[in-house]
């Protein structure tokens, strides 16, 4: 019976020590920097151009440009935004901003970061950052959480004196986003992400499975972006390995106290074959 | 003789153009891939003042010139291009004249860039500079056909023939909803330049920059041109009505409108059981504004109910202020009708007097219909839990109930031995 309980003793600080390992093996986002970085900048929602997660676009534009790019994000992430401005060799002070907007063009709270910043004059570059709060797979909908879908990121500088428009100036941006894990694993999730102009996307492409609809090529949408490996189902979160080494270590300890008070084996007053 | 030596280079530039004209008629964009095929007219100030040496160490029009051959080279081969100058022909005083002078240097259509490059050649500075006359004419000319329509201004100097704002020309054009972007390039600009050709680009959504060096006007007239070439969605016109009985009724798409200040806009959508209405409205900024605004809109049922409304407010430089909402229709077991939902569009823009309130501002309305969300019956995800309390209240449980089963076990054991 000592077997037993040793047995018992092992399993549940194993299984205490693997549950917080499980949880914590959350799958990094790799930054693979590739030659497919955007090189320029749109300027309006419209135009925004598309940049994945984990890579740096560029841009030139003239100081008084709205600069717009738009990522995708998925849930459970909490996304970065961070954006260096290139100023002229020679400019006033400058107020520079970046702003980040939901896939419904909803502007978005950063919860860190500075987002506004003012560059003294002959400042040579300066550093926005703005973290978004976690992406959840789902919210109601009178709420503005993030959601997966589409984000839109606008950069521009405020309040500019007029010697200074249109001055050239430099812009990168980079979208970093760290994963909550089933911290963040909400009930429910949306039928399609929070993609604008999905709705005519996907009635596109049932014509094209009906065979009477070729627009394949060069065809505009509003935003065909996605994160490399698709959005997610929102089936898998690590509250599953959680629960289930609940559910063991529940039954071990069952084990545990029913051997404790039952004692061991059958009673002894009962002769064998009764 | 000087004067003549002018009359003659502009003869000749008038002779390029229609021989160019000649050789590709612009009707010529019939077919269906060119009916969508971007569109771009270059519009060159060639006054006298680009004679001013400060560019590089040449003059203006030199850099002009040597940045269209550059760019004539790397246009896109989708790209409908067309040349327009102002100032090119009339080296005259007389105001009138000088500033109805605008010429198409080189029709927009397909792009032969051995044609186009001997054009530009003939350039010589000459006149005024009639900057509204000319974008009137440079709008004409990208008339037709359903692509991005583009206008990239290049001038050194202000407009010079009041009372004609070129800003107000441009928020004109912007007004047809033809999808029209101005871009301005200011060559060595000075205050006020600046501030007309920003106030140009600003009313159509356009970009202001100020050239200093040859290399910056390439490199940012072949940006403006590629910008063109992307494939951009083209929203469809459509007209909000002043209350949701008389409103448009719209599907999923991108669609635009005007909207001005103080007014209302109301749309209707119908929405199946089960499915789910995402609006999202911006509207621009496109004249001087005062610093603080807003911007809602609300989904109301046919009985004016609110469902759901989203809200944005600012301050400060802004060129759009957008927001958006979605309403899921809950599932409904027999076959329900389609429920109508309104869409109230309000804005809360303000200017200054004096500015002008007609036409609205550019207002962008995109809807989508899609499949409604599965709804959540626990915060959780499947209502399952996480945790060390977790952790603890199972095998608390486990334990508890491990103790009693086995109290229960030897219990029965001594009732059955005592039987």
């Amino acid at each position: 019976m000592r077997i037993t309980r040793v047995l018992s003793t092992t399993l549940l600080a194993f299984g205490l020590a693997a549950a917080p390992a499980a949880a914590d093996s959350t799958p990094s986002a790799s930054p693979s920097e590739d030659g497919s970085a955007p090189t320029t900048a749109g300027t309006s929602f419209r135009t925004a151009t598309e940049v994945d997660q984990g890579r740096t676009a560029t841009a030139s534009g003239s100081a008084g440009d709205y600069l717009y790019w738009s990522f995708p994000a998925d849930a459970g992430q909490r996304p970065t935004v961070t954006a260096k401005v290139k100023l002229p060799e020679e400019h006033a002070g400058q107020t520079w901003q970046v702003d980040v907007y939901d896939g419904l063009r909803r502007r978005q709270a950063c919860q860190y970061g500075a987002q506004t910043r003012t560059a003294a004059s002959g400042t040579a570059s300066l550093e926005l950052a703005c973290v978004l709060r976690t992406v959840r797979a789902w919210s109601e909908p009178w709420a503005d959480d993030p959601l997966p879908g589409t984000y839109y990121v606008r950069l521009t500088a405020l309040g500019l004196k007029t010697a200074d428009l249109g001055l050239p100036v430099g812009a990168e941006l980079r979208v970093d986003s760290k994963d909550m894990g089933g911290a963040a694993a909400v009930d429910g999730s949306l039928a399609e992400p929070l993609v604008p102009g999905i709705a005519v996307k996907s009635s596109a492409e049932d014509e094209g499975e009906d065979g009477d609809g070729d627009d394949s090529s060069a065809s505009a949408v509003l935003s065909s972006i996605e994160p490399d490996d698709g959005w997610s189902s929102g089936w898998w979160t690590d509250r599953w390995v959680w629960t289930g080494i609940g559910g063991v270590l529940a039954a071990l300890a069952g084990i545990g106290g029913y051997a404790l008070t039952r004692g061991p084996g059958r009673p002894r007053q009962v002769p064998p074959g009764a | 003789m000087i004067r003549t030596q002018r009359l003659a280079a502009g003869f000749c530039a008038l002779l390029a153009a229609l021989t160019a004209g000649l050789a590709f008629p612009a009707g010529a964009v019939a077919d269906e891939t060119t009916a969508n095929a971007p569109k771009v007219n270059l519009v060159l100030d060639v006054s006298g003042s680009m004679r001013a040496k400060d560019i590089d160490g040449g003059s203006r029009m030199a850099a002009a010139k040597q940045a269209f051959n550059e760019v004539l080279d790397a246009t896109p081969e989708e790209v409908r291009l067309g040349i327009r100058t102002l100032g090119a022909n009339y080296p005259g005083d007389d105001q009138k004249t000088g500033c109805k002078d605008t010429a198409q240097l080189y029709p927009v259509g397909p792009l032969d860039r051995t044609e186009a490059k001997a054009a530009v050649a003939t350039l010589t500075p000459t006149g005024w500079t009639p900057i509204g006359p000319a974008l009137l004419k440079a709008a004409e000319d990208l008339d037709g056909g359903t692509g991005s329509k583009r206008i990239v201004l290049i001038s050194d100097g202000e407009d010079t023939c009041a009372p004609l704002d070129p800003c107000e020309v441009a928020r004109e054009i912007a007004a047809k909803g033809i999808g029209l972007t101005i871009d301005t390039l200011g060559l060595v600009p000075n205050v006020k330049m600046r501030q007309q050709l920003s106030c140009i680009a600003e009313a159509t959504g356009g970009t202001y920059t100020s050239v200093e060096h040859t290399e910056e006007l390439t490199d940012k007239v072949n940006q403006l041109v590629d910008r063109a070439a992307d494939p951009v969605v083209t929203p469809v016109a459509t007209q909000g009505a002043d209350s949701c009985a008389k409103a448009p009724t719209l599907k999923s798409g991108l669609y635009t409108d005007r909207e001005e200040f103080g007014q209302e806009r109301w749309y209707r959508v119908d929405l199946d059981p089960g499915k789910e209405l995402r609006a999202s409205v911006s509207v621009s900024a496109d004249r001087a504004m005062n610093p603080d605004y807003g911007l809602l809109v609300r989904a109301v049922t046919a009985h004016g109910r609110e469902i759901v409304r989203g809200e944005a407010a600012g301050n400060g430089r802004t060129d759009v202020i957008s927001t958006g909402l979605r309403y899921p229709k809950a599932e409904s077991d027999d076959d329900a009708p389609a429920e109508t939902v309104c869409v109230q569009v309000t804005n809360s823009y303000s200017a200054a007097a004096g500015v002008k309130t007609t036409p609205g501002m550019p207002l962008e309305l995109t809807v989508d219909v899609v499949d409604g969300p599965s709804q959540a019956s626990d915060v959780a995800s499947f209502g399952l839990g996480r945790g060390w309390w977790l952790l603890g209240a199972l095998v608390l449980a486990g334990f508890l109930a491990g103790v009693l089963w086995g109290w229960l076990s030897r219990w029965r054991v001594a009732v059955w031995r005592t039987n």
